[in-house]
């Protein structure tokens, strides 16, 4: 579903990414956690095309997200994806949020995605809400929205760029509910996050990233167990000492 | 010194008043016509095609190094010649009023344009990505998430930008047309009454735009809460 291939990335003379490949297949949960500045952020959003990158190569379903010609718009709108600060469009009713790109990308009647957007509100537990705006809800409420936004698409994959990272303590498993669901149910994810324990409960692979390279890459149980890497060990040894 | 006589005001009200229509139909249709070419002028100004961006920069910045007094007067004398030169007919006219809404509106559009500019920088990257992320085309990220929140942070801006433009439109008595200025000039002229006259038109416009900023002013308290 998603083919990383020796991807390698530059800002200026710095290198950001250093050949890093990583392998999603369909229905699979991998997460990808790492120290900040590891390049984890970077790397998923040269997923669907918001980053460029020089040197590798990136297949989703098939299209080469690099290529001169890629038509990044049709790719974008079959891949979901979830931001750090939630990015719901504040001049819209959450609902008007997860109609947009239904009616404008997907070309789908106002009533018919107004059918599927109150489906969905509803499914991440917000029917109540959606003809707020942004503004007016929480934290964890905007990113639920936003998840239903991005889900909205119908994607065959759904990429989270540290969907919990900006919200308060008490809103994160709120969030979190949401996403086991969405895994349970067989959606395709790549997850860059520092919850280990939703990591441990859901993801198939662990992916570890320092200074732009993917160091490990190990089942779940295998990576919690007995990480290979010192770096690894460390990082892991700080983040699940609480 | 002789004292002041204010008697020839009020018999001249309503053709003070007809000029006062023309200054805000001057005003809205620039303002209008103005925010409409900024606009575009701001997008060229933001595009990528570094020819395109760097035509809208000289436009920009060529109309915001002349007075504006110029722009009305080269656009009155040089419209019907050019006008001529297109349709072959020695009869074509203009006419001032015309004129200088061409020449107010690509005025202002250059001021405009960088008011809506600012705009559109100031929503976030963030912003971008998440409509890009929905598989957007530039032209929906701009006209569905980016302008409509540009255009709400600029409303002050957009609005102070059109008091002043209330303020120049003034400057058509260069061509004689009758504003509200030109209007008040001529009474004055015909009652001897310069001195009266010119002090009320002042008043009028002290009037009308301390009004609209305090307005602006308590808009602006209100978007911001």
């Amino acid at each position: 579903m998603i083919e990383i291939s020796g991807i390698s990335k530059w800002y200026g003379p710095r290198q950001v990414l250093r050949e890093c490949s990583l392998h999603v297949k369909k229905g699979e949960v991998v997460v990808i956690c790492g120290p900040s500045g590891s390049g984890k952020s970077t790397l998923i959003k040269c997923v669907n095309g918001l980053e460029s990158f020089q040197r590798g190569e990136i297949r989703v379903d098939g299209i080469s997200v690099g290529d001169s010609g890629a038509d990044l718009p049709r790719l974008r709108s079959r891949v979901g994806m979830v931001f750090q600060h939630f990015e719901l469009f504040p001049h819209m009713r959450a609902l008007d949020n997860v109609n947009l790109g239904q009616i404008h990308v997907l070309g789908r009647s106002p009533e018919e995605a107004a059918r599927k957007s109150r489906e969905l509100l509803a499914r991440v537990g917000l029917a109540e809400h959606a003809d707020q705006y942004p503004a007016q809800l929480s934290g964890g409420q905007q990113q639920r929205v936003a998840i239903a936004r991005a889900l909205a698409m119908d994607p065959i994959a759904m990429l989270f760029d540290e969907p919990t990272s900006a919200l308060d303590p008490e809103m994160i498993s709120e969030v979190l509910e949401v996403m086991t669901a969405l895994a349970r149910q067989g959606m395709t994810m790549l997850v860059v996050t520092h919850e280990m324990g939703f990591a441990r409960s859901v993801a198939h692979r662990m992916v570890f990233m320092d200074e732009g390279r993917i160091v490990e890459d190990a089942p779940t149980p295998a990576f919690f167990d007995s990480p290979q890497s010192e770096r690894a060990r460390q990082f892991l040894s700080r983040i699940l000492r609480h | 010194m002789s004292a002041l006589d204010w008697s020839s005001i009020p018999g001249a009200l309503p053709f003070l008043l007809q000029g006062m229509g023309l200054s805000l139909g001057l005003l809205l249709s620039a303002m209008l016509g103005g925010i409409l070419l900024g606009t575009l002028l701001a997008l060229l100004r933001l595009a990528r095609r570094r020819p395109l961006a760097a035509l809208a920069g000289a436009y920009v910045n060529l109309f915001r190094s002349v007075p504006l007094v110029l722009v009305i007067f080269w656009f009155y004398f040089l419209a019907p010649f050019i006008l001529r030169r297109l349709t072959g007919r020695a009869d074509a006219a203009v006419g001032p009023l015309y004129s200088a809404l061409v020449a107010f509106t690509l005025f202002e559009a250059a001021y405009y344009c960088e008011i809506i500019r600012a705009g559109i920088q100031s929503v976030s990257r963030g912003q971008v990505a998440a409509a890009q992320a929905l598989g957007m085309s530039h032209g929906q990220v701009m006209r569905l998430v980016v302008l409509p929140q540009a255009f709400r942070r600029m409303v002050p801006l957009l609005l102070t930008q059109g008091i002043i433009l209330f303020q120049d439109t003034s400057l058509v008595y260069v061509i004689s047309l009758s504003d509200f200025l030109g209007a008040a000039g001529k009474i004055g002229q015909r009652d001897g009454r310069l001195v009266e006259l010119y002090l009320f038109a002042a008043a009028v416009y002290f009037a009308l735009c301390f009004a609209a900023s305090r307005g602006v002013g308590r808009l602006q308290r209100r978007l911001r809460a």
